[in-house]
Protein backbone atom coordinates (compact mmCIF):
# COMPACT_ATOMS: atom_id res chain seq x y z
CA UNK A 1 0.00 0.00 0.00
CA UNK A 2 1.77 3.06 -1.24
CA UNK A 3 -1.00 5.44 -0.41
CA UNK A 4 -1.76 6.78 3.00
CA UNK A 5 -5.27 5.78 3.97
CA UNK A 6 -5.09 6.62 7.62
CA UNK A 7 -7.08 9.80 7.32
CA UNK A 8 -9.91 7.93 5.68
CA UNK A 9 -9.93 5.11 8.14
CA UNK A 10 -10.08 7.61 10.96
CA UNK A 11 -13.48 8.78 9.80
CA UNK A 12 -16.19 7.82 12.29
CA UNK A 13 -17.86 4.66 11.15
CA UNK A 14 -21.03 5.15 13.15
CA UNK A 15 -22.75 8.26 14.37
CA UNK A 16 -22.57 8.54 18.15
CA UNK A 17 -25.90 8.26 19.91
CA UNK A 18 -25.71 10.87 22.56
CA UNK A 19 -29.39 11.53 23.09
CA UNK A 20 -31.73 9.43 25.17
CA UNK A 21 -33.63 7.00 23.00
CA UNK A 22 -37.06 8.54 23.33
CA UNK A 23 -36.46 12.17 24.05
CA UNK A 24 -39.52 13.43 22.21
CA UNK A 25 -39.44 16.04 19.48
CA UNK A 26 -38.85 19.00 21.79
CA UNK A 27 -35.63 19.45 23.68
CA UNK A 28 -36.30 18.39 27.27
CA UNK A 29 -35.95 21.22 29.77
CA UNK A 30 -33.51 19.20 31.77
CA UNK A 31 -31.84 16.18 30.29
CA UNK A 32 -33.06 12.90 31.76
CA UNK A 33 -30.61 10.07 32.09
CA UNK A 34 -31.47 7.22 29.71
CA UNK A 35 -32.56 5.17 32.67
CA UNK A 36 -34.89 7.85 34.01
CA UNK A 37 -36.29 8.28 30.48
CA UNK A 38 -36.99 4.55 30.32
CA UNK A 39 -38.68 4.61 33.70
CA UNK A 40 -40.84 7.51 32.55
CA UNK A 41 -41.79 5.62 29.36
CA UNK A 42 -43.00 2.70 31.46
CA UNK A 43 -44.63 4.62 34.30
CA UNK A 44 -46.69 7.15 32.33
CA UNK A 45 -48.67 4.60 30.28
CA UNK A 46 -49.45 2.75 33.53
CA UNK A 47 -50.80 5.98 35.07
CA UNK A 48 -53.03 6.43 32.01
CA UNK A 49 -54.16 2.80 32.29
CA UNK A 50 -55.14 3.24 35.94
CA UNK A 51 -57.04 6.41 35.04
CA UNK A 52 -58.91 4.57 32.27
CA UNK A 53 -59.85 1.75 34.64
CA UNK A 54 -61.16 4.42 37.01
CA UNK A 55 -63.31 5.90 34.27
CA UNK A 56 -64.50 2.34 33.50
CA UNK A 57 -65.68 1.97 37.10
CA UNK A 58 -67.52 5.30 36.95
CA UNK A 59 -69.31 4.36 33.73
CA UNK A 60 -70.14 0.89 35.09
CA UNK A 61 -71.45 2.50 38.27
CA UNK A 62 -73.69 4.74 36.20
CA UNK A 63 -75.16 1.84 34.20
CA UNK A 64 -75.58 -0.26 37.33
CA UNK A 65 -77.08 2.32 39.71
CA UNK A 66 -78.72 4.95 37.50
CA UNK A 67 -79.79 3.04 34.38
CA UNK A 68 -80.31 -0.32 36.04
CA UNK A 69 -78.61 -2.16 33.14
CA UNK A 70 -75.44 -3.60 34.75
CA UNK A 71 -74.81 -6.11 31.91
CA UNK A 72 -74.31 -3.34 29.33
CA UNK A 73 -71.11 -2.02 30.93
CA UNK A 74 -69.81 -4.45 33.56
CA UNK A 75 -67.42 -3.50 36.35
CA UNK A 76 -63.78 -3.99 35.27
CA UNK A 77 -63.05 -6.55 38.01
CA UNK A 78 -65.91 -8.70 36.71
CA UNK A 79 -64.34 -8.61 33.24
CA UNK A 80 -60.98 -9.63 34.68
CA UNK A 81 -62.67 -12.41 36.56
CA UNK A 82 -64.43 -13.69 33.43
CA UNK A 83 -61.23 -13.51 31.48
CA UNK A 84 -58.82 -15.15 33.92
CA UNK A 85 -60.60 -16.78 36.85
CA UNK A 86 -63.92 -18.14 35.62
CA UNK A 87 -63.41 -21.89 35.26
CA UNK A 88 -66.79 -22.36 33.53
CA UNK A 89 -66.12 -19.73 30.89
CA UNK A 90 -62.43 -20.44 30.33
CA UNK A 91 -62.81 -23.46 27.96
CA UNK A 92 -65.14 -21.43 25.72
CA UNK A 93 -62.79 -18.47 25.68
CA UNK A 94 -59.69 -20.56 24.96
CA UNK A 95 -61.42 -22.53 22.24
CA UNK A 96 -62.62 -19.33 20.58
CA UNK A 97 -59.15 -17.80 20.86
CA UNK A 98 -57.63 -20.93 19.33
CA UNK A 99 -60.11 -20.97 16.45
CA UNK A 100 -59.62 -17.27 15.70
CA UNK A 101 -55.82 -17.62 15.82
CA UNK A 102 -55.99 -20.63 13.50
CA UNK A 103 -58.17 -18.82 10.96
CA UNK A 104 -55.98 -15.71 11.15
CA UNK A 105 -52.77 -17.71 10.69
CA UNK A 106 -54.11 -19.75 7.75
CA UNK A 107 -55.58 -16.63 6.15
CA UNK A 108 -52.37 -14.68 6.65
CA UNK A 109 -50.30 -17.54 5.22
CA UNK A 110 -52.45 -17.67 2.10
CA UNK A 111 -52.34 -13.86 1.80
CA UNK A 112 -48.53 -13.90 2.04
CA UNK A 113 -48.17 -16.54 -0.68
CA UNK A 114 -50.67 -14.91 -3.04
CA UNK A 115 -49.47 -11.39 -2.27
CA UNK A 116 -45.76 -12.06 -2.82
CA UNK A 117 -46.42 -14.12 -5.95
CA UNK A 118 -48.69 -11.40 -7.32
CA UNK A 119 -46.07 -8.69 -6.67
CA UNK A 120 -43.22 -10.78 -8.11
CA UNK A 121 -45.28 -11.38 -11.23
CA UNK A 122 -46.05 -7.67 -11.61
CA UNK A 123 -42.43 -6.61 -11.28
CA UNK A 124 -41.42 -8.83 -14.23
CA UNK A 125 -42.80 -6.46 -16.85
CA UNK A 126 -44.46 -3.09 -17.01
CA UNK A 127 -47.42 -4.48 -18.97
CA UNK A 128 -48.09 -7.19 -16.39
CA UNK A 129 -48.18 -4.53 -13.70
CA UNK A 130 -50.58 -2.41 -15.77
CA UNK A 131 -52.78 -5.45 -16.28
CA UNK A 132 -52.87 -6.72 -12.70
CA UNK A 133 -52.42 -3.83 -10.28
CA UNK A 134 -55.92 -2.36 -10.75
CA UNK A 135 -57.36 -5.62 -9.43
CA UNK A 136 -55.38 -5.31 -6.21
CA UNK A 137 -57.05 -1.95 -5.73
CA UNK A 138 -60.46 -3.34 -6.68
CA UNK A 139 -60.00 -6.09 -4.11
CA UNK A 140 -59.36 -3.41 -1.51
CA UNK A 141 -62.50 -1.51 -2.51
CA UNK A 142 -65.04 -4.35 -2.55
CA UNK A 143 -67.36 -4.06 0.46
CA UNK A 144 -66.84 -7.54 1.82
CA UNK A 145 -70.27 -7.49 3.43
CA UNK A 146 -71.71 -7.36 -0.10
CA UNK A 147 -70.01 -10.67 -0.90
CA UNK A 148 -71.23 -12.51 2.20
CA UNK A 149 -74.29 -14.15 0.59
CA UNK A 150 -72.20 -15.17 -2.43
CA UNK A 151 -69.32 -16.59 -0.40
CA UNK A 152 -71.81 -18.30 1.90
CA UNK A 153 -73.71 -20.03 -0.88
CA UNK A 154 -70.50 -21.03 -2.68
CA UNK A 155 -68.38 -22.17 0.25
CA UNK A 156 -70.79 -22.67 3.13
CA UNK A 157 -70.98 -20.87 6.47
CA UNK A 158 -68.04 -22.51 8.20
CA UNK A 159 -64.26 -22.36 8.19
CA UNK A 160 -63.53 -22.11 4.43
CA UNK A 161 -65.64 -18.97 4.12
CA UNK A 162 -64.01 -17.43 7.20
CA UNK A 163 -60.59 -18.06 5.69
CA UNK A 164 -61.64 -16.48 2.40
CA UNK A 165 -62.82 -13.33 4.15
CA UNK A 166 -59.61 -13.20 6.21
CA UNK A 167 -57.51 -13.47 3.04
CA UNK A 168 -59.51 -10.67 1.43
CA UNK A 169 -58.82 -8.47 4.43
CA UNK A 170 -55.11 -9.26 4.60
CA UNK A 171 -54.11 -9.45 0.94
CA UNK A 172 -53.81 -5.85 -0.21
CA UNK A 173 -51.01 -4.63 2.11
CA UNK A 174 -48.97 -7.70 1.14
CA UNK A 175 -49.36 -7.01 -2.58
CA UNK A 176 -48.76 -3.27 -2.48
CA UNK A 177 -45.88 -3.24 0.01
CA UNK A 178 -44.07 -6.14 -1.62
CA UNK A 179 -44.44 -4.51 -5.03
CA UNK A 180 -43.18 -1.20 -3.68
CA UNK A 181 -40.18 -2.97 -2.12
CA UNK A 182 -39.33 -4.93 -5.26
CA UNK A 183 -39.42 -1.68 -7.24
CA UNK A 184 -37.23 0.19 -4.74
CA UNK A 185 -34.11 -1.13 -6.48
CA UNK A 186 -32.43 1.74 -8.36
CA UNK A 187 -31.35 1.70 -11.96
CA UNK A 188 -27.63 1.57 -11.21
CA UNK A 189 -28.00 -1.51 -9.03
CA UNK A 190 -30.08 -3.21 -11.70
CA UNK A 191 -27.58 -2.40 -14.43
CA UNK A 192 -24.75 -3.69 -12.27
CA UNK A 193 -26.45 -7.09 -12.45
CA UNK A 194 -27.31 -6.68 -16.10
CA UNK A 195 -23.66 -6.01 -16.99
CA UNK A 196 -22.71 -9.39 -15.53
CA UNK A 197 -25.43 -11.06 -17.57
CA UNK A 198 -27.47 -11.99 -14.48
CA UNK A 199 -30.71 -13.90 -15.10
CA UNK A 200 -34.14 -12.72 -13.95
CA UNK A 201 -34.05 -15.27 -11.18
CA UNK A 202 -30.66 -14.06 -9.94
CA UNK A 203 -31.88 -10.48 -10.12
CA UNK A 204 -34.89 -11.46 -8.05
CA UNK A 205 -33.11 -13.51 -5.41
CA UNK A 206 -29.93 -11.47 -4.99
CA UNK A 207 -31.23 -7.95 -5.58
CA UNK A 208 -34.95 -7.35 -5.68
CA UNK A 209 -35.99 -9.65 -2.88
CA UNK A 210 -33.45 -8.52 -0.27
CA UNK A 211 -34.16 -4.90 -1.22
CA UNK A 212 -37.88 -5.54 -0.72
CA UNK A 213 -37.55 -7.04 2.76
CA UNK A 214 -38.09 -3.91 4.90
CA UNK A 215 -41.15 -2.95 2.91
CA UNK A 216 -42.36 -6.55 2.79
CA UNK A 217 -42.23 -6.71 6.58
CA UNK A 218 -44.24 -3.50 6.89
CA UNK A 219 -46.83 -5.16 4.70
CA UNK A 220 -46.61 -8.33 6.76
CA UNK A 221 -47.19 -6.44 9.99
CA UNK A 222 -50.24 -4.66 8.59
CA UNK A 223 -51.59 -7.84 7.03
CA UNK A 224 -51.12 -9.74 10.29
CA UNK A 225 -53.16 -7.16 12.16
CA UNK A 226 -55.81 -7.23 9.45
CA UNK A 227 -55.95 -11.02 9.46
CA UNK A 228 -56.98 -10.97 13.13
CA UNK A 229 -59.63 -8.36 12.34
CA UNK A 230 -60.70 -10.39 9.31
CA UNK A 231 -61.01 -13.60 11.32
CA UNK A 232 -63.22 -11.91 13.93
CA UNK A 233 -65.35 -10.08 11.37
CA UNK A 234 -65.77 -13.32 9.40
CA UNK A 235 -67.13 -14.91 12.58
CA UNK A 236 -69.97 -12.42 12.58
CA UNK A 237 -70.95 -13.43 9.04
CA UNK A 238 -70.34 -17.16 9.14
CA UNK A 239 -71.35 -18.48 12.55
CA UNK A 240 -71.60 -22.23 11.92
CA UNK A 241 -68.98 -24.77 12.93
CA UNK A 242 -66.24 -24.07 15.45
CA UNK A 243 -66.71 -20.40 16.23
CA UNK A 244 -63.98 -17.98 17.15
CA UNK A 245 -63.93 -14.85 19.30
CA UNK A 246 -66.36 -13.06 16.99
CA UNK A 247 -68.98 -15.78 17.51
CA UNK A 248 -68.33 -15.77 21.25
CA UNK A 249 -68.81 -11.99 21.40
CA UNK A 250 -72.13 -12.29 19.52
CA UNK A 251 -73.41 -15.12 21.67
CA UNK A 252 -72.46 -13.45 24.95
CA UNK A 253 -74.06 -10.24 23.73
CA UNK A 254 -77.31 -12.05 22.97
CA UNK A 255 -77.29 -13.71 26.36
CA UNK A 256 -76.65 -10.35 28.09
CA UNK A 257 -73.46 -11.79 29.64
CA UNK A 258 -71.71 -8.41 29.75
CA UNK A 259 -68.57 -9.46 31.63
CA UNK A 260 -67.97 -12.47 29.35
CA UNK A 261 -68.55 -10.38 26.24
CA UNK A 262 -66.07 -7.73 27.39
CA UNK A 263 -63.58 -10.46 28.30
CA UNK A 264 -63.78 -11.80 24.73
CA UNK A 265 -63.35 -8.28 23.33
CA UNK A 266 -60.27 -7.69 25.47
CA UNK A 267 -58.77 -11.03 24.45
CA UNK A 268 -59.39 -10.20 20.77
CA UNK A 269 -57.68 -6.84 21.23
CA UNK A 270 -54.72 -8.40 23.00
CA UNK A 271 -54.39 -10.92 20.17
CA UNK A 272 -54.29 -8.06 17.65
CA UNK A 273 -51.64 -6.18 19.64
CA UNK A 274 -49.52 -9.30 20.18
CA UNK A 275 -49.55 -10.11 16.46
CA UNK A 276 -48.65 -6.51 15.54
CA UNK A 277 -45.78 -6.33 18.02
CA UNK A 278 -44.49 -9.80 17.12
CA UNK A 279 -44.24 -9.00 13.43
CA UNK A 280 -42.65 -5.63 14.14
CA UNK A 281 -40.02 -7.43 16.18
CA UNK A 282 -39.53 -10.01 13.44
CA UNK A 283 -39.04 -7.21 10.89
CA UNK A 284 -36.34 -5.55 12.98
CA UNK A 285 -34.66 -8.89 13.43
CA UNK A 286 -34.57 -9.54 9.69
CA UNK A 287 -33.64 -6.12 8.33
CA UNK A 288 -33.05 -3.70 11.18
CA UNK A 289 -29.29 -3.79 11.04
CA UNK A 290 -28.89 -2.48 7.51
CA UNK A 291 -32.19 -0.69 7.16
CA UNK A 292 -31.65 1.63 10.11
CA UNK A 293 -28.00 2.12 9.17
CA UNK A 294 -29.11 4.00 6.07
CA UNK B 1 -19.09 -8.19 -23.42
CA UNK B 2 -18.32 -7.22 -26.98
CA UNK B 3 -20.45 -4.82 -28.95
CA UNK B 4 -18.45 -5.45 -32.06
CA UNK B 5 -20.39 -5.20 -35.28
CA UNK B 6 -17.48 -5.91 -37.61
CA UNK B 7 -14.20 -7.56 -36.68
CA UNK B 8 -11.52 -4.93 -36.62
CA UNK B 9 -7.84 -5.60 -37.21
CA UNK B 10 -5.57 -5.02 -34.24
CA UNK B 11 -2.13 -3.72 -34.96
CA UNK B 12 0.32 -5.70 -32.88
CA UNK B 13 3.18 -4.73 -35.22
CA UNK B 14 2.96 -1.10 -34.12
CA UNK B 15 2.47 -2.12 -30.50
CA UNK B 16 -0.78 -0.16 -30.26
CA UNK B 17 -4.03 -1.99 -29.70
CA UNK B 18 -7.22 -0.06 -29.73
CA UNK B 19 -9.59 -1.28 -27.02
CA UNK B 20 -12.50 0.97 -27.84
CA UNK B 21 -13.28 2.37 -31.25
CA UNK B 22 -16.36 4.50 -31.92
CA UNK B 23 -16.93 5.64 -35.49
CA UNK B 24 -19.65 8.09 -36.39
CA UNK B 25 -21.73 6.88 -33.48
CA UNK B 26 -25.19 8.36 -33.05
CA UNK B 27 -27.86 7.51 -30.55
CA UNK B 28 -31.45 8.55 -30.84
CA UNK B 29 -33.85 7.64 -28.06
CA UNK B 30 -37.33 6.35 -28.95
CA UNK B 31 -38.83 9.66 -27.83
CA UNK B 32 -36.83 11.44 -30.56
CA UNK B 33 -34.13 12.94 -28.34
CA UNK B 34 -30.76 12.78 -30.06
CA UNK B 35 -28.17 12.08 -27.37
CA UNK B 36 -25.11 11.65 -29.57
CA UNK B 37 -24.33 12.49 -33.15
CA UNK B 38 -21.27 11.66 -35.26
CA UNK B 39 -19.00 10.73 -32.36
CA UNK B 40 -15.55 9.42 -33.18
CA UNK B 41 -13.64 8.22 -30.16
CA UNK B 42 -10.85 5.73 -29.51
CA UNK B 43 -9.20 4.44 -26.39
CA UNK B 44 -5.95 2.55 -26.79
CA UNK B 45 -4.26 0.28 -24.30
CA UNK B 46 -2.27 2.34 -21.86
CA UNK B 47 -4.44 5.38 -22.36
CA UNK B 48 -6.55 7.19 -19.81
CA UNK B 49 -9.07 9.22 -21.77
CA UNK B 50 -11.30 11.72 -20.03
CA UNK B 51 -14.43 13.15 -21.60
CA UNK B 52 -15.57 16.57 -20.42
CA UNK B 53 -18.74 18.26 -21.53
CA UNK B 54 -21.75 20.16 -20.25
CA UNK B 55 -24.49 18.34 -18.37
CA UNK B 56 -26.82 16.39 -20.59
CA UNK B 57 -24.42 16.20 -23.55
CA UNK B 58 -24.54 12.42 -23.66
CA UNK B 59 -21.18 11.78 -21.98
CA UNK B 60 -22.62 9.01 -19.85
CA UNK B 61 -24.36 7.58 -22.89
CA UNK B 62 -20.92 6.90 -24.36
CA UNK B 63 -20.18 4.59 -21.46
CA UNK B 64 -23.57 2.96 -21.73
CA UNK B 65 -22.87 2.14 -25.36
CA UNK B 66 -19.32 0.97 -24.59
CA UNK B 67 -20.60 -1.41 -21.91
CA UNK B 68 -23.50 -2.69 -24.00
CA UNK B 69 -26.26 -1.19 -21.84
CA UNK B 70 -27.35 0.79 -24.90
CA UNK B 71 -26.82 0.17 -28.59
CA UNK B 72 -25.76 2.86 -31.06
CA UNK B 73 -28.52 3.82 -33.50
CA UNK B 74 -26.03 4.34 -36.32
CA UNK B 75 -22.27 4.04 -36.69
CA UNK B 76 -20.02 1.34 -35.29
CA UNK B 77 -19.07 0.91 -31.67
CA UNK B 78 -16.38 -1.69 -31.15
CA UNK B 79 -14.98 -2.82 -27.84
CA UNK B 80 -12.13 -5.28 -28.03
CA UNK B 81 -12.30 -6.86 -24.58
CA UNK B 82 -14.69 -8.79 -22.35
CA UNK B 83 -13.19 -7.44 -19.19
CA UNK B 84 -14.93 -4.13 -18.64
CA UNK B 85 -15.13 -2.40 -15.30
CA UNK B 86 -17.93 0.10 -14.83
CA UNK B 87 -17.99 2.53 -11.93
CA UNK B 88 -21.32 4.32 -11.65
CA UNK B 89 -22.06 7.82 -10.45
CA UNK B 90 -23.43 6.35 -7.22
CA UNK B 91 -21.55 3.66 -5.38
CA UNK B 92 -24.56 1.32 -5.99
CA UNK B 93 -23.58 -0.90 -3.07
CA UNK B 94 -26.21 -3.31 -1.78
CA UNK B 95 -27.02 -1.96 1.69
CA UNK B 96 -27.72 -5.38 3.24
CA UNK B 97 -24.32 -6.77 2.26
CA UNK B 98 -21.10 -6.05 4.11
CA UNK B 99 -18.29 -4.33 2.22
CA UNK B 100 -16.58 -7.68 1.70
CA UNK B 101 -19.70 -9.33 0.32
CA UNK B 102 -20.40 -6.30 -1.89
CA UNK B 103 -16.93 -6.49 -3.40
CA UNK B 104 -17.44 -10.21 -4.01
CA UNK B 105 -20.71 -9.64 -5.83
CA UNK B 106 -19.53 -9.47 -9.44
CA UNK B 107 -17.40 -12.58 -9.11
CA UNK B 108 -20.36 -14.27 -7.44
CA UNK B 109 -22.63 -13.35 -10.37
CA UNK B 110 -20.01 -14.75 -12.73
CA UNK B 111 -20.02 -18.06 -10.89
CA UNK B 112 -16.54 -17.82 -9.38
CA UNK B 113 -16.16 -20.35 -6.52
CA UNK B 114 -16.37 -18.97 -3.01
CA UNK B 115 -12.71 -19.33 -2.05
CA UNK B 116 -11.45 -17.63 -5.22
CA UNK B 117 -13.82 -14.72 -4.96
CA UNK B 118 -13.02 -14.21 -1.28
CA UNK B 119 -9.36 -13.97 -2.18
CA UNK B 120 -10.00 -11.61 -5.10
CA UNK B 121 -12.21 -9.41 -2.93
CA UNK B 122 -9.59 -9.26 -0.17
CA UNK B 123 -6.94 -8.20 -2.71
CA UNK B 124 -9.14 -5.50 -4.19
CA UNK B 125 -10.18 -4.20 -0.78
CA UNK B 126 -6.52 -3.94 0.13
CA UNK B 127 -5.76 -2.10 -3.14
CA UNK B 128 -8.29 0.64 -2.40
CA UNK B 129 -7.25 0.95 1.24
CA UNK B 130 -10.38 -0.44 2.85
CA UNK B 131 -8.74 -3.27 4.79
CA UNK B 132 -10.38 -3.64 8.18
CA UNK B 133 -13.77 -2.53 6.87
CA UNK B 134 -14.75 -5.86 5.26
CA UNK B 135 -17.52 -6.45 7.78
CA UNK B 136 -18.91 -2.90 7.81
CA UNK B 137 -22.24 -2.23 6.18
CA UNK B 138 -22.36 0.46 3.46
CA UNK B 139 -24.63 2.59 5.63
CA UNK B 140 -21.79 2.95 8.12
CA UNK B 141 -19.33 4.31 5.53
CA UNK B 142 -18.62 7.84 4.36
CA UNK B 143 -19.19 8.81 0.71
CA UNK B 144 -15.52 8.44 -0.12
CA UNK B 145 -15.28 5.02 1.46
CA UNK B 146 -18.39 3.87 -0.41
CA UNK B 147 -16.74 4.92 -3.65
CA UNK B 148 -13.60 3.00 -2.69
CA UNK B 149 -15.72 -0.09 -2.12
CA UNK B 150 -17.35 0.45 -5.50
CA UNK B 151 -13.90 0.72 -7.14
CA UNK B 152 -12.76 -2.44 -5.37
CA UNK B 153 -15.83 -4.27 -6.65
CA UNK B 154 -14.95 -3.43 -10.27
CA UNK B 155 -11.29 -4.26 -9.70
CA UNK B 156 -12.22 -7.89 -8.97
CA UNK B 157 -13.03 -8.21 -12.68
CA UNK B 158 -9.41 -7.31 -13.50
CA UNK B 159 -10.72 -4.99 -16.20
CA UNK B 160 -8.77 -4.17 -19.34
CA UNK B 161 -11.11 -1.26 -20.00
CA UNK B 162 -12.33 0.73 -17.04
CA UNK B 163 -15.35 3.01 -17.49
CA UNK B 164 -15.97 5.77 -14.94
CA UNK B 165 -19.19 7.75 -14.94
CA UNK B 166 -18.45 10.87 -12.86
CA UNK B 167 -17.62 8.66 -9.89
CA UNK B 168 -16.29 11.42 -7.65
CA UNK B 169 -18.77 14.14 -8.57
CA UNK B 170 -20.65 13.96 -5.28
CA UNK B 171 -17.57 14.00 -3.04
CA UNK B 172 -15.96 16.91 -1.28
CA UNK B 173 -12.82 18.44 -2.80
CA UNK B 174 -10.29 16.85 -0.44
CA UNK B 175 -11.74 13.34 -0.74
CA UNK B 176 -11.97 13.78 -4.46
CA UNK B 177 -8.32 14.76 -4.82
CA UNK B 178 -7.22 11.84 -2.70
CA UNK B 179 -9.28 9.41 -4.76
CA UNK B 180 -7.88 10.95 -7.96
CA UNK B 181 -4.38 10.13 -6.72
CA UNK B 182 -5.39 6.60 -5.82
CA UNK B 183 -6.98 6.11 -9.21
CA UNK B 184 -3.76 7.23 -10.91
CA UNK B 185 -1.78 4.81 -8.77
CA UNK B 186 -4.13 1.96 -9.75
CA UNK B 187 -3.85 2.99 -13.41
CA UNK B 188 -0.06 2.71 -13.26
CA UNK B 189 -0.11 -0.47 -11.17
CA UNK B 190 -2.87 -2.37 -13.00
CA UNK B 191 -2.32 -0.92 -16.49
CA UNK B 192 -5.94 -0.85 -17.57
CA UNK B 193 -7.21 1.59 -20.13
CA UNK B 194 -9.54 4.22 -18.72
CA UNK B 195 -12.49 6.14 -20.08
CA UNK B 196 -13.50 8.70 -17.49
CA UNK B 197 -16.47 11.07 -17.59
CA UNK B 198 -16.41 14.29 -15.60
CA UNK B 199 -17.45 17.91 -15.80
CA UNK B 200 -14.42 19.11 -13.85
CA UNK B 201 -11.76 20.32 -16.27
CA UNK B 202 -8.90 20.22 -13.76
CA UNK B 203 -9.83 16.68 -12.74
CA UNK B 204 -9.87 15.74 -16.42
CA UNK B 205 -6.43 17.18 -17.11
CA UNK B 206 -4.90 15.79 -13.93
CA UNK B 207 -6.13 12.23 -14.44
CA UNK B 208 -5.74 11.60 -18.12
CA UNK B 209 -3.35 11.08 -20.96
CA UNK B 210 -5.87 12.61 -23.33
CA UNK B 211 -8.86 14.92 -22.81
CA UNK B 212 -11.84 14.83 -25.16
CA UNK B 213 -14.21 17.81 -25.16
CA UNK B 214 -17.85 17.35 -26.09
CA UNK B 215 -20.46 19.88 -27.09
CA UNK B 216 -23.97 20.26 -25.73
CA UNK B 217 -26.80 18.09 -27.02
CA UNK B 218 -26.69 16.42 -29.43
CA UNK B 219 -23.24 15.54 -28.11
CA UNK B 220 -20.31 15.34 -30.45
CA UNK B 221 -16.56 15.73 -30.06
CA UNK B 222 -15.36 19.30 -30.49
CA UNK B 223 -11.76 19.03 -29.36
CA UNK B 224 -9.02 16.69 -28.17
CA UNK B 225 -5.98 17.54 -26.06
CA UNK B 226 -2.99 15.32 -25.34
CA UNK B 227 -1.82 15.68 -21.74
CA UNK B 228 1.99 15.70 -21.77
CA UNK B 229 2.69 15.19 -18.06
CA UNK B 230 4.37 11.84 -17.31
CA UNK B 231 2.95 8.97 -15.29
CA UNK B 232 3.18 8.29 -12.35
CA UNK B 233 1.93 11.82 -11.99
CA UNK B 234 3.29 14.23 -9.42
CA UNK B 235 0.38 15.79 -7.47
CA UNK B 236 2.21 19.11 -7.61
CA UNK B 237 1.89 19.16 -11.39
CA UNK B 238 -1.45 20.83 -10.69
CA UNK B 239 0.33 23.96 -9.55
CA UNK B 240 2.55 24.40 -12.62
CA UNK B 241 1.92 27.06 -15.30
CA UNK B 242 1.78 24.34 -17.98
CA UNK B 243 -1.07 22.64 -16.16
CA UNK B 244 -2.94 25.91 -15.76
CA UNK B 245 -2.45 26.68 -19.43
CA UNK B 246 -3.84 23.31 -20.53
CA UNK B 247 -6.82 23.68 -18.18
CA UNK B 248 -7.40 27.08 -19.76
CA UNK B 249 -7.33 25.66 -23.28
CA UNK B 250 -9.72 22.84 -22.44
CA UNK B 251 -12.09 25.25 -20.67
CA UNK B 252 -11.97 27.50 -23.68
CA UNK B 253 -12.85 24.63 -26.05
CA UNK B 254 -15.67 23.64 -23.68
CA UNK B 255 -17.12 27.17 -23.77
CA UNK B 256 -16.79 27.35 -27.57
CA UNK B 257 -18.57 24.01 -27.96
CA UNK B 258 -21.32 25.03 -25.61
CA UNK B 259 -22.33 28.07 -27.62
Amino acid sequence: MAIDTRVTTAEPSTAPRAQPRLGGPRAPRRALSPRAARTRDVVLPIVVFVALVGVGYLVALYYDQVRGLPFLVPYPHLVVHAMLLDADFRPDLLEALGNTTLIAVIGLGIAIVIGVAWAVLMVQARWIESALFPYAVVLQCIPILALVPLIGSLFGYEMPSRIIVTVMFALFPMVSNTLFGLQSVDRGQRELFQLQGASRLTLLTKLRFPAALPSLFIGLRNSAGLSVIGAIVADQFFQRGDGGLGVLISVMNQRLNGAEMFAAIVVASVLGVVVFVAFGWLARLATGKWFTAN
Amino acid sequence: MTTTTTPRPTTPETGVATLLDFRDVALRFPNGTVALEGVDLTVDRGEFVTVVGPSGCGKSTLLRIASGLEAATTGTAEVDTDRIGYVFQDATLLPWRSVGRNVELLAELNGVPKGDRRRKAAESIDLVGLSGFEDSLPGQLSGGMKMRASLARSLTLEPELFLFDEPFGALDEITRERLNDELLRLFVEKSFAGLFITHSVSEAVYLSTRVVVMSGRPGHVVGEFAVPFPMPRDPDVRFTPEFAELVGEVSHALREGHR
